[in-house]
């Protein structure tokens, strides 16, 4: 007799898929639970936290943040493999701002915001045209030419970078400011892509002259795609650019770009929830692991590959199998 | 007599030396059903790509009631009222079969001609599912796209061209690769699009089926024209018969 | 003045198709986007240099040895790591990013960055053409270069795995059909890449010193070649490599030296807003069809 692996949707799951989950305590609390209790998590930990770890717990959001404007882009087919050209150029915005303008943090990130969304949706508008690699191909390129090129003019502080800017008015309202973003991010993301209009994007990266015989003008969802993901990252520059009153030429660096990727492929891919998930273990991690120097490049370098090639599932689906299925071995007649 | 909804005019595209297409030229009735018949290979999909502007024409005309949509963008001739399947099924095979509906019906054509009234899009989708021969309220329609059969595939494909409304439907080999219940299923779907006033043209290998639904027939070979008409009068000519029936014996 | 800018802008010219050859060979015949490019030049650099310094080998059979090595190497690569994503674009474009990237990462834990870590030169001479010196390592990589393009059109017309590489290219199920390994065959492929970037790296790194960031900047100039000549074209690589060659060394000259990259950046977006298919670009359909 053979035996293979049944997965049945858990009866509490099915129940409270309907309507008279409504009736329920338990039922209600199965919908709310795995949505609620991450928010009060991380909001116990962050006010807890020493401001040293209150930092790390930023940086993940903003981490995640880029991860979850990553996945976006990933699930209408474009896949980013640098982030931190959106993430570099929201940090520019804000950073010459407030250097230049002396405008605080309370105007430069929501310039920065959208002036950095339109900025790089225009400079990649054009690759829009093109399908597969070759949006991979120039989001690699163009942060680390950026680079290069502040690098050898010298332009907005050159190698020194823009330093001594206004920082955020309170180490409580930069944790809480960079939480809620998350949040409403994660939430309103999951639930563009759960309507009609995300059934679009989908579409777009299932069977692209599909949607245009269905008579959508792809390009122009595209563009729309990318201007919200690029907004995201780029508020995930500003932000960051005031919390350490610094920006440099590290904003456009190879490394905003790996992690966002190394989060998504550790967390799942495909959820938001899930590469969310994975930055919230990689950057902490990445504290603990600061005496490593180097080597945890490497690291996140060898998980992306492991997870991608290997568990292409991610921790993120894993636990919502879990949570959603109950598994048991059947016997099946040869 | 009605007017011409569709004039082609010297329609040519070669692809690296090839001639796919070359000076095609022909008219169509408003409410008229264009077979399309020709050996493989003959330019039939490429006119049809040339039709939907997801080719653009080396030279020559398309006007679609007067205006010229030679090498505008799929999804602009789309809205015009244009409106194709694929000869190799292209569904949205990550989403449920009636999900697949929900995108051509946000298209601005569909909302246009309803008012933006479209109410519970999820259950206009379904009804249209119904009328290609989906089993209501079965649980075929919200099984995955890439778990269907071929012949539930091709009647999305057939699905999507009357969501978007259109005025000239082209079908691509829709019969193709269906087991002839299948067709014959699909027949009764194409003569209501006819009562409904739409025009049709139809590229298709399954002769039999053709004649019965087709007003005049149009032969391709070698990216030309060779003949056109009534049906049962094209298949009598001798050039006809050299290109058609000649190729088949070769490809055979 | 200007003689000196035509010859060394034609150096330079040499020197990107060299670096860009091997990215685009592969992915023109196997559709395998190689990330892990750059650092598998660097890698064959490192290689040689353990090789000669190490075991003392003889400087031919150190070369001989490195580049098949790095061929080898991507070659297993694509048959333990890739061909388990083949198709998948996504994890086909972050599998080799990886790869790449902790390769690369690691040689820098290592310490490998330094001034020792240079190779000898070919040919130790200094040659006049005009009035313009040049050392004989240039000369030889020009050489190199021209080689190599050469040998590339005579393999893929007169070998049978070089037809099949042309087969593959053209449509891979029809390849299949016809009895050649996909496979075995896109393996080859992404090998023959990497051995072009090893051949690459060893004619051109005895100009200077092996670098870990020199990796970053062969695949930011790789993707630039092939982008602005067009994706799977040996033409375009060859045609888009003179471009930017003479540009960056005219802007260089005459403008200013740290405006070289800028020159890229620009070259980079004009063509992807006049032709984004890059000047023969073979995708073109692509464009097309979308």
């Amino acid at each position: 007799m053979a035996r293979r692996l049944e997965r049945l949707d858990r009866g509490i799951k099915v129940r409270s898929d309907d309507v008279f989950a409504l009736n329920s305590w338990r039922e209600m609390l199965y919908i709310i639970a795995p949505r609620v209790l991450p928010v009060l998590l991380l909001l116990v930990l962050g006010l807890a936290a020493t401001p040293y770890w209150q930092r790390v717990i930023m940086q993940a959001c903003m981490i995640g943040l880029l991860a979850i404007s990553w996945d976006l882009l990933a699930s209408v087919g474009m896949v980013s493999l640098g982030q931190a050209l959106f993430f570099g150029i929201g940090a520019y915005i804000a950073g010459i701002l407030d250097h230049y303008a002396g405008l605080g943090p309370w105007l430069t990130i929501p310039i920065a915001t959208v002036g950095g969304a339109a900025l790089s949706t225009l400079l990649l508008l054009p690759v829009l045209r093109l399908r597969g690699i070759y949006f991979s191909m120039v989001t690699l390129i163009m942060p680390l030419m950026i680079e290069r090129i502040i690098e050898a003019t010298k332009i907005f502080g050159g190698t020194e970078g823009l330093s001594g800017l206004q920082p955020m008015p309170h180490a409580l309202v930069e944790i809480i400011a960079a939480m809620a973003v998350v949040w409403v991010a994660l939430f309103s993301f999951n639930r563009m892509m759960s309507s009609d209009y995300g059934l679009i994007l989908k579409g777009i990266n299932d069977n692209d002259r599909a949607v245009m015989s269905a008579g959508l003008n792809i390009y122009l969802y595209k563009a729309q795609a990318l201007f919200l993901a690029a907004g995201v990252g780029a508020f995930a520059g500003a932000f960051v650019t005031h919390a350490y009153q610094f920006v440099g030429m590290p904003v456009f660096a190879l490394d905003y770009s790996i992690l966002p990727i190394a989060g998504a492929a550790v967390g799942g891919m495909g959820t938001m929830s899930g590469p969310l998930l994975g930055c919230f273990i990689l950057v902490p991690l990445n504290e603990l692991l600061r005496g490593l120097g180097g080597m945890r490049t490497v690291i996140y370098a060898v998980l992306l590959v492991v997870f991608t090639v290997g568990l292409p599932e991610g921790i993120f689906h894993f636990i919502k199998r879990k949570y959603t299925q109950f598994e048991r071995w059947v016997e099946v007649e040869q | 007599m009605s007017q011409a909804i569709l004039q082609v005019e010297d329609l040519s595209k070669s692809f690296g030396g090839v001639k796919a297409v070359s000076g095609v030229s022909f008219e169509l009735m408003e409410n008229q059903v264009l077979g399309v018949i020709g050996p493989n290979g003959a330019g039939k999909t490429t006119l049809i790509n040339l039709l939907t502007g997801f080719v653009r024409p080396d030279r020559g005309k398309v006007l679609f009631r007067g205006q010229n949509i030679a090498g505008m963008k799929p999804y602009k001739v789309a809205n015009l009222g244009v409106a194709r399947t694929f000869q190799m099924v292209k569904p949205f095979y990550q989403l449920p079969a009636f999900k697949n509906l929900v995108l051509p019906l946000k298209s601005p054509r569909a909302k246009q001609l309803t008012g933006g009234r479209y109410g519970d899009r999820d259950a206009v989708a379904k009804d249209l599912l119904e009328e290609v021969g989906f089993e209501r309220d079965s649980w075929v329609i919200f099984k995955q796209a890439s778990v269907l059969p071929h012949g539930y595939l091709k009647r999305l494909e057939l699905a999507r061209c009357i969501a978007m409304a259109a005025d000239l439907v082209v079908l691509d080999e829709l019969f193709s690769g269906l087991s002839l219940a299948e067709v014959a299923s699909l027949v009764p779907v194409i003569d209501k699009l006819r009562v409904q006033g739409k025009t049709i043209i139809m590229v298709e290998h399954r002769l039999r089926e053709l004649f019965r639904i087709a007003d005049r027939v149009m032969v391709m070979n070698f990216g030309q024209k060779i003949a056109e008409g009534k049906p049962r009068e094209v298949m009598e000519m001798p050039a006809v018969r050299g290109a058609y029936l000649g190729s088949e014996e070769e490809g055979a | 003045m200007l003689e000196g800018v035509l010859i060394y802008g034609f150096i330079n010219s040499v020197l990107l198709v060299l670096v860009a050859m091997g990215f685009n060979l592969t992915f023109g015949i196997s559709g395998v986007a190689n990330f892990a490019y750059g650092a598998l030049y660097i890698m064959a650099g490192f290689l040689c240099w353990g090789l000669l310094n190490s075991l003392g080998l003889p400087y031919w059979l150190a070369v001989a040895v490195s580049v098949a090595a790095i061929a080898l190497l991507a070659g297993l690569l694509f048959r333990f790591v890739l061909l388990r994503v083949r198709g998948l674009v996504i994890s086909e474009v972050i599998a080799t990013f990886g790869v790449g990237l902790a390769i690369l990462e690691l040689f820098r834990y290592w310490g490998f960055i330094g001034f020792e870590y240079t190779l000898p030169v070919w040919l130790d001479a200094s040659f006049d053409i005009g009035e313009t010196v040049v050392d004989g390592q240039r000369l030889i990589m020009v050489a190199v270069g021209a080689g190599l393009t050469l040998f590339l059109w005579f393999f893929t017309r007169h070998s049978r795995i070089g037809r099949a590489f042309r087969g593959i290219a053209q449509d891979e199920r029809t390849a299949l059909t016809l009895g050649i390994n996909a496979d075995l065959t896109a393996a080859f492929a992404v090998a023959f890449g990497a051995g072009y970037a090893a051949m690459a790296a060893l004619v051109i790194l005895p100009l200077g010193t092996i670098a870990v960031n020199e990796g970053y900047n062969v695949l930011v100039n790789a993707l630039a070649v092939c982008i602005v000549g067009g994706l799977g074209s040996t033409m375009g690589v060859i045609v888009a490599g003179f471009l930017i060659g003479y540009a960056q060394i005219f802007t260089a000259t005459y403008g200013e030296t740290h405006w070289m990259m800028i020159v890229s950046l620009a070259a980079l977006l004009v063509i992807l807003l006049v032709k984004p298919s890059g000047l023969f670009g073979k995708q073109k359909e692509l464009e097309e069809r979308i």
